[in-house]
C-alpha cells in the first residue's frame, strides 16, 4: 500500500511536469479572462530541477554540518556547549524560515546565494536536534557493554551510537528537507528561480492559473519527497 | 569524580568571538540614501585608542570564570555582558547622530554585521552564565525582562531616531500598530479555528483508535505541503465559491485576503494540536479513569474533571507548537494580500531596503518569543496543578 502510494505520487508529479505545458485549453476553459493561461517563462521541468538542486545542495550542507555539531556536543569535549545549544534550538523556533530568508538578502544580495545560505542555515536546526536526540536515546547499558568489551570511544560511536541513533537522525533530516522545499518556494521572492516563481509571478500579476500550476507542483514535490523518506524510515526500522 | 575539575570553556570562547567580530566585521553602514549599499564603519574607528581595554575586561572575567567558576566571577561576566547589550545600541545610535551631522536627511545609518553578531553572542554569554550559576527560571526571566526593557526603552526614548530602522518606523508610525494588530488578528483567528476543530478531533482519535490511525497520516500530508503552495491551492476554489455564492463574497470570503490565510493556518495547526491532545489523553493513567468511573462519574465528567486536567501539560505543548509556527507562517500570508507584518517584510524585500525588512522581521520574532514564553508559563502552571509540590 505504502509502496504503491509513493510510486503513484511520483508518477503524478512527472505527468504534471510533462503535461502542464500542453494544458492551455484546460486553463483557458477554467480561467477564460486570462490572456496567458500557462506559465511559459521557463519550462516546468527546468524549474523543478532548479528547485531540487537548491534543496539538495543546501540540505547536503545542513546534514553534514548539523550531524557534526550534534555528535560534537554529545561527546565529552563539546558537552559544555550543550546547554547553550539547547537554548539556541529553543529560541530558533520563534524564527520563521521566511525571516531567515529576508535577513540573508542584505548579507549576500539577491539571487540563488541568499536562498542557499538561508536554507542551509535553517535546515541545520532539525538535523542537530535529530542527531542529539538520537544519540541521547541510545541506552547507556549498550554503550557500557561495548566499552567493557574493549571498544574505544571512537569505535563505540561508529558501531553502537550511530547505528542506534539512525532512525531519530533520519526523522530530523526529513523535517529539514521538507522545510527546505517550502522555503525554496518562497525563495523566488529573493530572485532564485524555483517552482515558487510561477506562484509569485501569478500572485503579483493576478494570474490564478500560474499560482495553481506552481502550487500543484510544489505540493506534489514535497509530498513525494516526504513519502520517499517514509519508505526509507520503514526500511531502517525494519533493519533494526 | 574528575568532572568537578574540568574547565568550562563556553564563556571564554564566546568572549573571544565577541572581540573578533567587533574588530573584524563592520559595526555600522553609512549610505547616502536607503537604496544604495553603504560604506562600512568599523568599531575601531568609532572608538579609537584603548577601547579594546573594555573588551579585555570581558575576556578576563570569562577566563577567570573558566578557571574558578565561582558566583563572583560568573556574576561579573554576566553583568558586564548584560550592560554591554544596551550600551552597544546606545553607541550605534550615538554614532548615527554624529555621522549624519551635515549630511542630507535621506542619508542612512544601518546596523552592520558586527552589531548583530555581537548582540547575539552577548545574549549567549548572558544565557550561559545564568545556566552555570544555576539560576532559577524566575531569575532568568527577570534578567531577560530587564534586558528587553533596557533595549526597548532605548528605542522608544528617541535616542535612536537617527538610525535607519527608526526612520523607517517613523515613516509608517501611523499604521504600524494596525499592521501588528492585523498580524495578531490573523494568528488569533487561525488559532481559535484550530482549537475548535483540533481538540474534538484529538479526543475522537483517542476514543476511536482506528479513526486516529487514519487521521494522523492525512494531517501529516497537509503539514508537508509548503505554506505558499497551500495558499495557492486554496485560492482558486475559494474564488470560485465566492463567485457562485455571492452572499459568501459579501461576507468577505474570497480567493485572496483573510479567508485563505486563516483556512491554511488552521490546517497547519491541526497536526500539533491533534497530536498533543492524543498524546496528552493517552498518558493519563488508566487507573485514574477507572477510579473516576467507579466513583460514578459520567463520561463527560471523567473527561472534564480527570482526563483533561491530567492531559493539560502535554496538550498545551501541542498548542504552543501550533501557535509559535502560526506567528511565523502568518508572515507568508502577506503574499496573498492578508496583510500583517509580512507585508512590511516583503515590501522591504522587493524594494531591497534592509531596514524595512528588519522592521517587519523583528516584531514577528518578538511575537514568537512572547507566545513561546506565555505557553511555557501556562505549562508550568498546569504541571504544578497536576503534581502539587
Amino acid at each position: 500500500m505504502m509502496k504503491n502510494r509513493f510510486i503513484w505520487v511520483a508518477l503524478l508529479l512527472a505527468a504534471l511536469v510533462v503535461l502542464l505545458p500542453h494544458s492551455a485549453p484546460l486553463f483557458t476553459y477554467a480561467f477564460p479572462q486570462l490572456e496567458r493561461p500557462v506559465y511559459t517563462q521557463e519550462p516546468f521541468a527546468w524549474l523543478l530541477w532548479q528547485h531540487v538542486l537548491l534543496v539538495g545542495v543546501s540540505s547536503l550542507f545542513s546534514v553534514v554540518v548539523g550531524s557534526a555539531i550534534g555528535v560534537w556536543v554529545t561527546r565529552p569535549s563539546g558537552g559544555d556547549f550543550k546547554p547553550l545549544l539547547d537554548s539556541v534550538l529553543a529560541m530558533s523556533q520563534a524564527f520563521p524560515p521566511v525571516a531567515v530568508l529576508a535577513l540573508a538578502v542584505p548579507v549576500v544580495g539577491f539571487g540563488e546565494l541568499p536562498a542557499l545560505l538561508a536554507l542551509g542555515l535553517y535546515g541545520l536546526l532539525p538535523v542537530v536536534q535529530g542527531t542529539v536526540n538520537g544519540l541521547q536515546g541510545v541506552p547507556a547499558a549498550q554503550r557500557q557493554a561495548a566499552l567493557s568489551l574493549g571498544l574505544t570511544p571512537r569505535q563505540c560511536l561508529r558501531y553502537i551510537d550511530l547505528p542506534l541513533a539512525l532512525p531519530v537522525w533520519l526523522s530530523g533530516v526529513r523535517t529539514s528537507v521538507i522545510i527546505n522545499i517550502g522555503t525554496a518556494a518562497i525563495a523566488s521572492t529573493v530572485g532564485a528561480k524555483t517552482l515558487g516563481s510561477p506562484i509569485i509571478i501569478g500572485l503579483s500579476g493576478f494570474n490564478t492559473a500560474y499560482v495553481l500550476q506552481g502550487a500543484m507542483l510544489v505540493a506534489l514535490l514535497a509530498v513525494t519527497v516526504d513519502m520517499a523518506f517514509e519508505k526509507l524510515a520503514q526500511h531502517v526500522a525494519w533493519q533494526h | 569524580m574528575p568532572e568537578d575539575k574540568r574547565r568550562n570553556p563556553v564563556l571564554a570562547s564566546l568572549s573571544v568571538l565577541v572581540m573578533a567580530a567587533l574588530y573584524g566585521l563592520p559595526f555600522l553602514q553609512i549610505a547616502p540614501n536607503r537604496l544604495v549599499s553603504g560604506q562600512p564603519l568599523y568599531f575601531s574607528s568609532i572608538i579609537p585608542g584603548p577601547a579594546w581595554m573594555l573588551l579585555v575586561v570581558l575576556v578576563a572575567l570569562a577566563a577567570a570564570a573558566m578557571f574558578k567558576p565561582c558566583a563572583a566571577w560568573l556574576g561579573s561576566a554576566l553583568a558586564v555582558a548584560a550592560v554591554s547589550m544596551p550600551s552597544l545600541l546606545w553607541l550605534a545610535a550615538n554614532q548615527a547622530s554624529v555621522s549624519l551631522q551635515g549630511e542630507l536627511s535621506i542619508a542612512r545609518v544601518s546596523f552592520g554585521s558586527a552589531f548583530w553578531v555581537v548582540l547575539v553572542l552577548l545574549g549567549f554569554i548572558v544565557s550561559s552564565a545564568l545556566q552555570q550559576l544555576r539560576a532559577t527560571q524566575l531569575q532568568a526571566a527577570a534578567v531577560c525582562a530587564a534586558l528587553l526593557l533596557a533595549l526597548g526603552g532605548l528605542l522608544a526614548s528617541g535616542a535612536c531616531q537617527d538610525l535607519s530602522l527608526m526612520k523607517e518606523y517613523v515613516n509608517r508610525a501611523d499604521d504600524f500598530a494596525q499592521t501588528v494588530a492585523r498580524h495578531v488578528q490573523i494568528v488569533l483567528l487561525a488559532l481559535a479555528c484550530t482549537l475548535a476543530i483540533g481538540l474534538p478531533l484529538g479526543w475522537a482519535a483517542h476514543t476511536h483508535a482506528k479513526a486516529g490511525r487514519a487521521l494522523l497520516p492525512m494531517l501529516n500530508i497537509i503539514q508537508t505541503i509548503p505554506s505558499i503552495a497551500l495558499f495557492g491551492l486554496l485560492m482558486a476554489p475559494l474564488a470560485l465559491l465566492a463567485a457562485s455564492v455571492p452572499a459568501l463574497g459579501r461576507a468577505g470570503i474570497s480567493g485572496v485576503g483573510l479567508a485563505p490565510a486563516v483556512i491554511a493556518l488552521t490546517l497547519y495547526g491541526l497536526l500539533p494540536v491533534v497530536r498533543g491532545t492524543l498524546a496528552g489523553l493517552q498518558q493519563v493513567p488508566s487507573a485514574m479513569v477507572q477510579a473516576a468511573r467507579a466513583l460514578g462519574l459520567t463520561d463527560v465528567q471523567t473527561l472534564v474533571h480527570v482526563e483533561l486536567p491530567l492531559a493539560l501539560p502535554v496538550l498545551l505543548g501541542g498548542i504552543r507548537t501550533a501557535a509559535v509556527s502560526c506567528v511565523g507562517l502568518a508572515a507568508v500570508t502577506a503574499l496573498i494580500g492578508a496583510g500583517g507584518l509580512g507585508s512590511i517584510l516583503f515590501e522591504g524585500l522587493f524594494a531591497n531596503a534592509q531596514d524595512v525588512v528588519l522592521l517587519g522581521v523583528l516584531p514577528i520574532i518578538a511575537l514568537g518569543v512572547l507566545v513561546d514564553a506565555l505557553f511555557n508559563m501556562l505549562m508550568g502552571l498546569a504541571r504544578r496543578r497536576v503534581r502539587p509540590s
